[in-house]
């Protein structure tokens, strides 16, 4: 099947009064249609600012885009001009904020919301745009939505709130959803509801997915693919399976170390991570991970090592076969 | 557990927020109960989980312990002090034995303070140290206690990173020696890697000093980790408590049954396989809590009579708590 995004070497900068960000440094991902890849990484990782890149959403300046290619259905999505991007964003490309209490318009009833991007990019006439509306809450669990539709925001709960900006990203039918952190500010069994909710969206429509998320848990019921980030980097890119049953990349391993299990009984502490992620204000310079990385030899300071196949559809970018046995 | 008797005795505590209406606010509208009736005991050098969801009221349980926020009804022992009746030097005594690590590294730090102000602050109000030198040396000591150089002494809060700044509140929690320290989400604003860092360090201070916490939070894994025993919150009330391992293992109140099944699993294989108990719609209002059983209308299991009849709260088998009329022994 061919890729439906094939992202390539974006790079991503930030000129500031403080110094050049070195926000993405050459991050290359694809999805497929139908197929949900998880983009797993912590604060400042850059997974955000590359979504935002693909869409055109940077301020420039003070971003820049230095480098890269994203194409989407054959066509150069940084190539384009804002026009066209316009056409396919909210469209074609549609996507889902972290924040359901910031992203929705507060003095706008939620029908408003959601018709808007009907009535722009299909179309549509207001009777239409309002009944495919009712359809739309209804399909992602807001009952009784014809007469929530001249509610606003505040009347709604958070997780009621995600429910509608999905069901705003799916109106005009996309084929691929980016959301970015979509469940991090909602309780757990309000998480289950809407991972259960995308799921079966993606099933039934066959659109594919990007989820960004720092959770390893939810990537694990979730996605087909992953994609770690670590400073900017992709370091390990892998089916979601292998990720957990055979990682590879010292960063990934350690992830997986430091966190509790809820599903086992505590048998020691936890292992931590040594130090802080590195700052993004200096140029990379070899190995993004080596000063935090057990397994680390000579040459991961100097050289930055590329994404490298490892075994079927599994790429890491290390200088190390952590499967050697742990170093010292 | 230990035979000593208990640090922490909590009898039937309330706090209900009234809901002033009226341009004036004079008006009162009724209350938000956010905590209804909780009683709980916490042994020394223990550590006990208070989990659930937002809103359940487990914030404002925290503070009300400590005398934050006074209790509208029922009693708060902490170390033989009657926390409702402490005034003056008992009060004093008090906020020296039962201190608090807040949720926020950003916005409990005085950003206009440095370190060593911020650390050294508790020392001053209830004058420990007989001089500014010893009380320096207090302070350099708490620093390389929580993994700091004494060399962060005169640097502010923005130079420092998440981890670092929750540490500086670990450390200024730390400084008048206290028992008993509530942790609202103490690592909840923090990366993975970071967590567990912050972690290994309030295991390590409860082994070494021997303190006995109330760690609040949301993230059930970690819960699960750091606590002898967990108490769930729903609505103001807790609905069960248990044994750590017991009650991840065997969960009796359907709410925590849901509760930890949403939980994911960093095991694709393992979670694919597991029966998720998908609760349906949201929290009830805690300023209009459903009749009966407060979860009632949300509950997989509920019978007439749990619309009526508020379930008592409940030992089941040794040790293992619940408010539930349905809720039957585990085995």
């Amino acid at each position: 099947m061919t890729h439906l995004l094939e992202v390539a070497d974006l790079t991503t900068r930030f000129h500031t009064p403080e110094g050049t960000i070195y926000a993405v440094n050459g991050a290359s991902f694809s999805v497929k249609q139908g197929e949900t890849l998880a983009v797993v990484g912590e604060s400042g990782c850059g997974k955000s600012v590359s979504m935002l890149s693909i869409l055109g959403l940077i301020s420039v300046p003070p971003g820049e885009i230095v480098a890269g290619r994203a194409v989407f259905d054959g066509r150069d999505l940084l190539r384009m001009k804002d026009e066209e991007l316009e056409a396919i964003r909210g469209k074609e490309i549609s996507m889902v904020f972290q924040d359901p209490m910031t992203s929705l318009n507060p003095v706008l009833s939620i029908g408003r919301q959601v018709t808007e991007a009907m009535r722009v990019h299909c179309g549509l006439s207001a009777e239409e745009a309002e009944r495919r509306a009712v359809d739309l809450l209804d399909q992602v669990g807001i009952s009784d939505a014809t007469s929530r539709l001249g509610e606003y925001p505040h009347q709604f709960s958070g997780g009621m709130r995600q429910r509608v900006m999905i069901a705003m990203a799916l109106s005009c039918d996309p084929r691929l959803i980016i959301a970015d952190e979509p469940t991090t500010a909602l309780d757990v069994t309000i998480q289950a509801q809407i991972v259960e909710l995308v799921i079966r969206l993606r099933e039934q429509r066959g659109m594919g997915v990007i989820w960004i998320t720092h959770d390893l848990g939810v990537v694990a019921g979730l996605a087909d693919r992953v994609s770690v980030m670590y400073a900017g980097f992709i370091v390990e890119e892998t089916d979601v399976d292998s990720l957990y049953d055979d990682p590879r990349h010292p960063y990934t391993l350690a992830l997986l170390a430091a966190l509790p299990r809820i599903d086992r009984r505590r048998k020691d502490r936890l292992k931590p991570i040594r130090g802080s992620p590195p700052s993004l204000l200096v140029e990379p310079h070899g190995c993004p991970f080596a000063a935090r990385c057990e397994f680390v030899i000579e040459r991961c300071r100097h050289e930055n090592p590329s994404l490298q196949l490892v075994s079927t559809g599994h790429r890491i970018a290390c200088w190390v076969d952590t499967r050697g046995g742990r170093s010292p | 557990m230990s035979q000593d008797p208990p640090l922490v005795i909590v009898e039937d505590l309330k706090k209900h927020f009234p809901i002033r209406q009226g341009i004036l606010g004079n008006r009162l509208g009724g209350a938000v109960r956010a905590v209804d009736g909780v009683s709980f005991e916490i042994q020394p050098a223990e550590t006990l989980g208070l989990v659930g969801e937002s809103g359940c009221g487990k914030t404002t349980l925290g503070r009300t312990l400590l005398g934050l926020y006074p209790a509208t009804s029922g009693s708060i022992c902490i170390a033989g002090t009657n926390v409702r009746q402490a005034k003056g030097s008992g009060l004093m005594a008090l906020r020296r034995k039962a201190q608090m690590i807040f949720q926020d590294p950003f916005a409990s730090l005085n950003p206009r303070w440095t370190v060593s102000a911020i650390v050294g602050e508790p020392l001053h109000v209830h004058r420990l140290g007989a001089t500014e030198q010893a009380r320096m040396e207090r302070v350099r000591e708490l620093l390389q206690l929580v993994g700091l150089s004494p060399t962060h002494l005169n640097r502010y809060p923005h130079e420092f990173s998440g981890g670092q700044r929750q540490r500086i509140g670990i450390a200024r929690a730390l400084a008048s020696d206290p028992a008993f320290v509530v942790c609202d989400e103490p690592i909840s604003a923090l990366d993975v890697s970071i967590q567990a860092q912050v972690v290994n360090l309030l295991e390590d201070l409860q082994k070494r000093l021997g303190l006995t916490y109330l760690f609040i939070a949301h993230d059930l894994s970690m819960v699960r980790h750091i606590c002898d025993r967990v108490a769930v919150m729903y609505l103001g009330i807790v609905v069960e408590m248990a044994d750590r391992d017991e009650l991840y293992e065997h969960p009796v109140h359907p709410y925590a049954q849901a509760l930890l099944s949403a939980v994911p699993i960093p095991d694709p294989r393992k979670d694919r396989h597991r029966q998720r108990i998908i609760l349906p719609g949201d929290v009830p209002s805690p300023a209009n809590p459903p009749s009966g059983c407060r979860f009632h209308p949300r509950c997989p299991i509920a019978k007439s009579h749990c619309a009526e009849v508020v379930p008592i709260w409940r030992e089941l088998l040794p040790g293992h708590w619940t408010a539930c009329h349905e809720a039957v022994a585990p085995g």
